[in-house]
């Protein structure tokens, strides 16, 4: 309980603070309020929002843009980093492209994404894909080029082979690499696509990116606030669960400094 | 230490459990190339226990990766009667996902032994090793001592009468590494195992073997065999276990030296 605590109370302080200060912003007059609204009215905008059905939809879609995006970009990103892995052809070809590709700021994908596919959720789809995948496929790479030989020398003389040893030995091994390559490529994602929800505005659809824009266009502060902060928590969210399993994984594995 | 044990049954006379003859490894090509073994004949008959002693760079390690079929003799031949040989090293290199018995589960399963089959096994194993109560810790909550003994029960999962061992206790102090060789000599006795011992510490080498094959360095040759007929069980501090290792150990100055020079 304690435990709990101790590490609960200083990110309770950290909002304590970052609301204090947004407060005290505001007071100071630095912008009108209808432009930068105080908390109070943001989370009193943001509660309303919660009874809203119209906001759980558009939470709804952009959840499942980025459920389809990420796990695409999993299958794609792994796939890549064993053939990157074990093939050395593909490495040589690829190897340089896919760590280059990873610092492309996923953004500046979208033009030639609309371009291609015109301002649909292909092309939404596919920024999403490619700024996760070269993260995922790194932390694959990263976890099976970084094995200790010594434990790929014990496998070998314990018997396995080929796809025994890929399953028992270096996947295992491979797996805190691997979250954590899971886990930045979420990062990837979940930027890329509100920077596509923003800007592929695809008029139907409610999302947590065209309420934003919305927002924007007319006018509305507290709703703006409100959304960002929403896009803030559920990124948080899912990191989190990624940061509980990276450290679930090294504390078993005797690789945390507790 | 049991005096009644002491009579072991004897295996089948005189049967060679591995016979390597001119072995020879040769590592890059060339003027560059570095020649880690040459001209290396041994015998080891079954039941034995022989200790491998030499400095570093005599291509030890070379030698039972050679064995352990590892990697491949650029000359000369390996011939072992009976089943993959077991190896252990310095490094435990136990999979630190697993716990003891997972790691020696994995290796009954690598050998195709069923579930439960696994876990009984896997249990006996770990009572054979005196670790009964650390089935479900992790390698990391193991000392090292405890490590090498999960490494050793891992080792014998895998059904092998051939024991290699790399420096097993090179990384441990000086009391556990007395418990473990008088545990090592125990296993080695009730199961009769062949060990072929590698170790750059002449007194563990007499301590442990039936005899003790000398290595020179550079290139790796077999220097000299030197029988060890002192009774067992031995004690590492005793003054005629001594005096053969200093015999070992002038020897193994000697060919440095003639190198140096």
């Amino acid at each position: 309980m304690r435990r709990l605590w101790a590490a609960t109370w200083p990110k309770l302080g950290a909002l304590a603070l970052v609301l204090a200060g947004w407060q005290l912003l505001v007071l100071s007059g630095w912008r009108p309020d209808y432009l930068l609204p105080g908390p109070l009215p943001v989370f009193r905008q943001l509660g309303s929002d919660l009874h809203d059905p119209g906001f759980y939809q558009g939470v709804a879609v952009t959840l499942q843009r980025a459920a389809t995006g990420f796990g695409i970009a999993i299958l794609i990103g792994t796939t890549l980093g064993v053939a990157v892995a074990r093939v050395r052809v593909v490495r040589a070809a690829i190897g340089v492209l896919l760590t280059a590709l990873q610092s492309m700021p996923s953004i500046a994908w979208f033009p030639f994404a609309i371009l291609l596919f015109g301002l649909s959720e292909v092309a939404i789809g596919f920024v999403v894909v490619l700024g996760a995948s070269p993260a995922i496929a790194n932390g694959t790479l990263h976890g099976i080029d970084h094995i200790p030989p010594s434990l790929l020398r014990s496998g070998r003389s314990l018997g396995a082979r080929g796809f025994a040893m890929y399953r028992h030995i270096i996947l295992p091994a491979a797996l805190p690499s691997f979250v954590a390559g899971l886990k930045q490529g979420w990062a990837f994602s979940w930027r890329s696509l509100m920077a596509g929800e923003l800007l592929a505005n695809l008029g139907n659809h409610p999302s947590l990116g065209a309420r934003l824009s919305y927002a924007r266009e007319f006018g509305v502060a507290e709703e703006l606030l409100a959304t960002m902060i929403v896009i803030l928590v559920i990124g948080m969210l899912v990191d989190g669960v990624f940061g509980y399993v990276d450290r679930t994984l090294r504390r078993r594995r005797g690789l945390s400094a507790v | 230490m049991n005096a009644v044990r002491a009579v072991r049954e004897l295996p089948q006379s005189d049967a060679v459990v591995v016979r390597a003859e001119n072995l020879s490894k040769v590592y890059g090509h060339g003027a560059g190339g570095v020649v880690a073994l040459h001209g290396v004949t041994f015998e080891l008959t079954a039941g034995e226990f022989v200790c491998m002693v030499g400095v570093s760079g005599c291509g030890k390690s070379t030698l039972l990766s050679l064995l352990a079929g590892l990697e491949q003799p650029s000359a000369g031949s390996i011939e072992l009667d009976g089943s993959r040989p077991a190896l252990m090293f310095q490094d435990a290199a136990l999979f630190p996902w697993l716990t003891a018995a997972g790691n020696i589960e994995l290796a009954l399963r690598l050998h195709g032994a069923g579930a439960a089959e696994r876990r009984e096994r896997a249990r006996e194993l770990l009572q054979l090793v005196r670790l009964e109560g650390f089935a479900e810790k992790r390698p990391h909550e193991l000392s090292g001592g405890m490590r090498q003994r999960v490494a050793l029960a891992r080792a014998l999962a895998q059904e092998a009468d051939l024991l290699l061992m790399d420096e097993p206790f090179g990384a441990l102090d000086a009391i556990t590494r007395d418990l473990l060789h008088t545990e090592l000599e125990q296993v080695w006795r009730d199961r009769g195992l062949t060990v072929l011992f590698v170790t750059h510490n002449a007194r563990e080498a007499v301590r442990l073997g039936d005899r003790v094959i000398v290595m020179s360095s550079r290139p790796g040759r077999v220097a000299a065999e030197v029988p060890v007929d002192l009774p067992r069980p031995r004690r590492i501090e005793s003054g005629e276990l001594g005096a053969i290792a200093r015999e070992i150990g002038d020897r193994l100055h000697q060919e440095v030296r003639s190198h140096a020079g």
